[in-house]
């Protein structure tokens, strides 16, 4: 096999998460309430557009989280006899790297600017004049990777006006085959939607634009659009500029941010994971049993969150840290090290956040167990736990939805603000954090370097805009009190 | 008024012993007292007497949690875990790791992480509240819709991003006031000035988007309408009516939060140079400080359930129907 594919324990969990997910929201289209809720989203236009952007942001994910060890070529080893078993290298890749690889493999020397065609720091290089004589000039080189179809020769006004001219030519294709594609798109939901209204496909086009339909078609049409038009611009430029520039090692900044929307999405979804098992057992325990299940309860959360939560991270965080220093033989690549350590910190922001949920479900439970058909049901001789589960849980869903999408994006801007401290990711992790942390000083040299702190900035915006309009959303549709101001 | 306060302190003292405990077990399941010991000596010069003397010198030659050679209460009693935390409840925080009184360089350490966080909270308090009542007068227009626009956009900034671009604006580009750094006294506000600007305008889009969910609430009840019936223009509806209601959610949401205004800012105070608390924690974070982390982490809580109680007298201040029970 030309890779072993290797599952790192994150892959798995954001698979479980997936899955999980997709039978959730199947179980509550079932639920006539929840059903109707999640019709209102969907006729939300925000909503709807700010779901396409995540989707996006979902699948480049989802890309990074298929990983793989490639196979080392062993044939050009002097020493080799043919190999019985192909060895695999110790990096671990994902599918988004293969994709990426001239992204990833066109490492330049250092610093270089958006759409750079020379470096951004001077250096002697050696050339041969006419007479054929080597002569040391400080200048700046040309970039190894980038406008590599430009002549070598220009000097970097000239290189600067043909880059215009070619930059140019490369949007307007872009912009082109931009618009044929979306009228495709835009042509095949027509008809697709004209099929299933049976209808014409002119009605189905003014139903569709409208929003007459009882879904935002229109936002995610256009969104799509917008999506499609970005996409096919940067692709176009970046198979041969670099067009967010490179970093300090000279990385490309456009791999380092699509690499970081992982990272980011991992905090954001796998700390759930911890909060909502510990939120709703104990909330739900602690408003149906009161008395001294409820004390205890009540004193564990109240003692979890009067510790200033970022001085509890902290303290976990470091104690995670001697634990791995200390147990180096558990981790087989640096890539399962820094994935552990992901995990714990998703493990540690999760233990210090269920309290907030956990004393909204416990006050929604108290209120609930009073309600006639509790009372009916309780009559009825059906269990503790039936009751629980049938009558309570579903009852209680509208606000863990909610509180799930909106702590989301505030999980993926605490990352930035952990890692700046030095308690964030690995630090060979690439995310929003670490990128920002590492291009914080850049502004203070001259010329000014802002390309990277700008595009994980505005990454980072994108993504955390796409969550808060997503959950804003969200509780329009499924909070009881805003349905009749919506 | 008393027996409440009495009652709320006996309710305090167990969750300061939880938080004790966890913060203890956090620390000690890993760095043990003899790998403290290690640390702190050096990996040449250890010998297992070297690290028994430097155990017995700072209380830690006994069991963690349960001393099971002793009799009685001293069970309990003859612990690190007990003596570390009657000397910590008694305000004893021991040494940092540089050997720098910890109680001392706290009490040093207040006053300028007050200067920043006091103006801030307040100011952007003051603005998320008239912001809230302007979006609120012009509701259903298209001036609050680009207003909770601009919140939500606001508020998916990164706070990271506006002390960045802050900081290379206003004091490297404009050179309006010095990047960083702290004096006491009357040139205090150069210094006090970017920080305060920037801690107010970076929580200003989510503040004043809650506030305005909370007055648009408030002005759907009866009495804002029997207000407009006899007349009243919309102006004073808001202010007379509307805004004292309103308060009191508000004020007693805030309230909890004004002790922990002693603890600073982490990321401004780092970034600005500022010598408060704030700071303080984060040095001793990346310095694997435990000591002073615990001790951040024992004031923190403390300041915490403080701001609880201040809630509750909040409360009955605000809204007479409440009583304290």
């Amino acid at each position: 096999m030309p890779f072993s594919p290797v599952v790192l324990i994150s892959d798995a969990l954001i698979a479980l998460l997936l899955l999980a997910s997709f039978f959730i929201i199947r179980l509550s289209l079932r639920n006539p309430t929840l059903g109707s809720a999640w019709q209102r989203l969907g006729r939300n236009r925000s909503g709807v557009a700010a779901a396409t952007v995540l989707s996006v942001f979902v699948l480049i994910a989802l890309l990074d989280s298929v990983h793989y060890r490639p196979v080392v070529d062993t044939s050009s080893l002097l020493h080799s006899a043919p190999l019985a078993h192909p060895v695999y290298a110790v990096e671990v890749r994902s599918v988004l790297d293969a994709l990426l690889v001239s992204l990833r493999t066109h490492q330049e020397k250092t610093y270089s600017a958006p759409l750079a065609t020379h470096a951004y720091a001077k250096e002697v290089i050696e050339l041969r004049d006419s007479a054929g004589q080597f002569r040391q000039v400080r200048d700046y080189p040309r970039l190894k990777y980038a406008a590599l179809h430009l002549p070598a020769t220009l000097s970097l006004a000239e290189a600067g006006a043909q880059r215009d001219r070619d930059v140019f030519k490369r949007l307007l294709f872009a912009v082109l085959a931009a618009s044929l594609l979306c009228s495709v798109l835009v042509a095949a939901t027509t008809a697709f939607l004209a099929r299933v209204w049976a209808c014409s496909k002119r009605v189905a086009w003014r139903r569709i634009w409208r929003s007459e339909a009882d879904f935002a078609w229109d936002a995610l049409l256009s969104v799509s659009a917008v999506l499609l038009l970005c996409g096919l611009m940067i692709a176009s430029l970046c198979v041969d500029y670099h067009v967010f520039g490179t970093d300090k090692v000279g990385q490309d900044v456009l791999y380092q941010v699509l690499k970081s929307i992982r990272t980011g999405l991992v905090i954001g979804l796998l700390t759930t994971l911890v909060t909502l098992p510990l939120a709703i057992f104990l909330g739900i325990f602690a408003g149906y049993f009161r008395g001294w299940v409820d004390d205890l309860i009540q004193y564990l959360y109240s003692t979890v969150s009067s510790i200033p939560s970022v001085l509890l991270i902290a303290a976990a965080v470091l104690m995670m840290q001697v634990l791995i220093d200390t147990h180096p033989q558990w981790f087989a690549t640096a890539a399962e090290r820094a994935d552990l350590r992901l995990l714990a910190l998703c493990l540690i922001l999760g233990l210090t956040s269920w309290t907030s949920l956990c004393r909204l479900l416990r006050g929604e439970t108290l209120k609930l167990r009073e309600l006639e058909y509790i009372q009916a049901a309780r009559a009825f001789a059906v269990s503790d736990g039936r009751i629980i589960v049938r009558h309570i849980l579903p009852n209680l869903m509208h606000i863990v939805i909610i509180a799930l999408v909106m702590d989301f994006s505030g999980l993926v801007l605490a990352e930035a603000v952990l890692s700046y401290v030095g308690i964030g990711v690995d630090p060979t992790m690439i995310s929003f954090g670490s990128m920002i942390n590492n291009a914080r000083l850049e502004l203070a040299r001259e010329p000014l370097v802002w390309w990277s702190l700008a595009a994980s900035f505005t990454f980072m915006l994108l993504l955390v805009l796409a969550a808060n309009l997503f959950a804003d959303a969200l509780r329009v549709a499924f909070d009881p009190r805003m349905i009749g101001a919506a | 008024m008393l027996s409440y306060l009495l009652r709320r302190f006996f309710y305090a003292l167990p969750i300061l012993i939880g938080v004790n405990l966890i913060t203890f077990a956090l620390f000690f399941m890993v760095n043990t007292p003899d790998d403290m010991a290690r640390m702190q000596l050096g990996v040449k010069r250890v010998t297992p007497e070297a690290i028994a003397l430097w155990k017995l010198e700072r209380g830690y030659d006994k069991p963690l949690f349960v001393n099971v050679d002793a009799k009685g209460l001293a069970v309990l009693s003859d612990t690190i875990f007990f003596a570390k935390s009657v000397r910590m409840l008694a305000g004893d925080f021991g040494r940092a790791e540089d050997g720098r009184d910890i109680k001392r360089e706290i009490v040093t350490r207040m006053l300028p992480s007050l200067a920043i966080a006091l103006p801030t909270f307040l100011l952007g308090l003051f603005l998320a509240i008239v912001l809230a009542l302007m979006l609120t007068f012009f509701r259903a227009t298209y001036l609050d819709f680009w207003g909770v626009v601009l919140c939500v956009v606001a508020m998916s900034v990164s706070a990271l991003f506006y002390i960045i671009a802050g900081q290379y604006l206003v004091s490297k580009l404009w050179r309006w006031v010095p990047i960083s750094g702290y004096v006491f006294g009357f040139d205090m506000w150069k210094f006090l000035l970017l920080p305060v600007v920037i801690g107010v305008v970076s929580g200003l889009g989510a503040s004043a988007r809650w506030y305005r969910a909370i007055f648009l609430e408030e002005i759907a009840k009866d009495y804002v309408r029997t207000a407009r019936a006899k007349g009243l223009s919309e102006f004073w509806v808001l202010f007379r009516h509307v805004l004292p209601n309103a308060l009191i959610p508000i004020v007693t949401g805030v309230v909890v939060l004004i002790p922990l205004l002693f603890m600073g800012s982490l990321l401004s105070e780092s970034f600005f140079g500022i010598p408060g608390l704030g700071s303080y924690t984060i040095d001793a974070i990346q310095a694997q400080d435990f000591a002073v982390v615990r001790a951040m982490v024992f004031i923190g809580s403390l300041l915490y359930i403080l701001g609880l109680v201040l809630t509750d007298i909040a409360y009955a201040w605000i809204d007479p129907r409440i009583r304290f029970s």
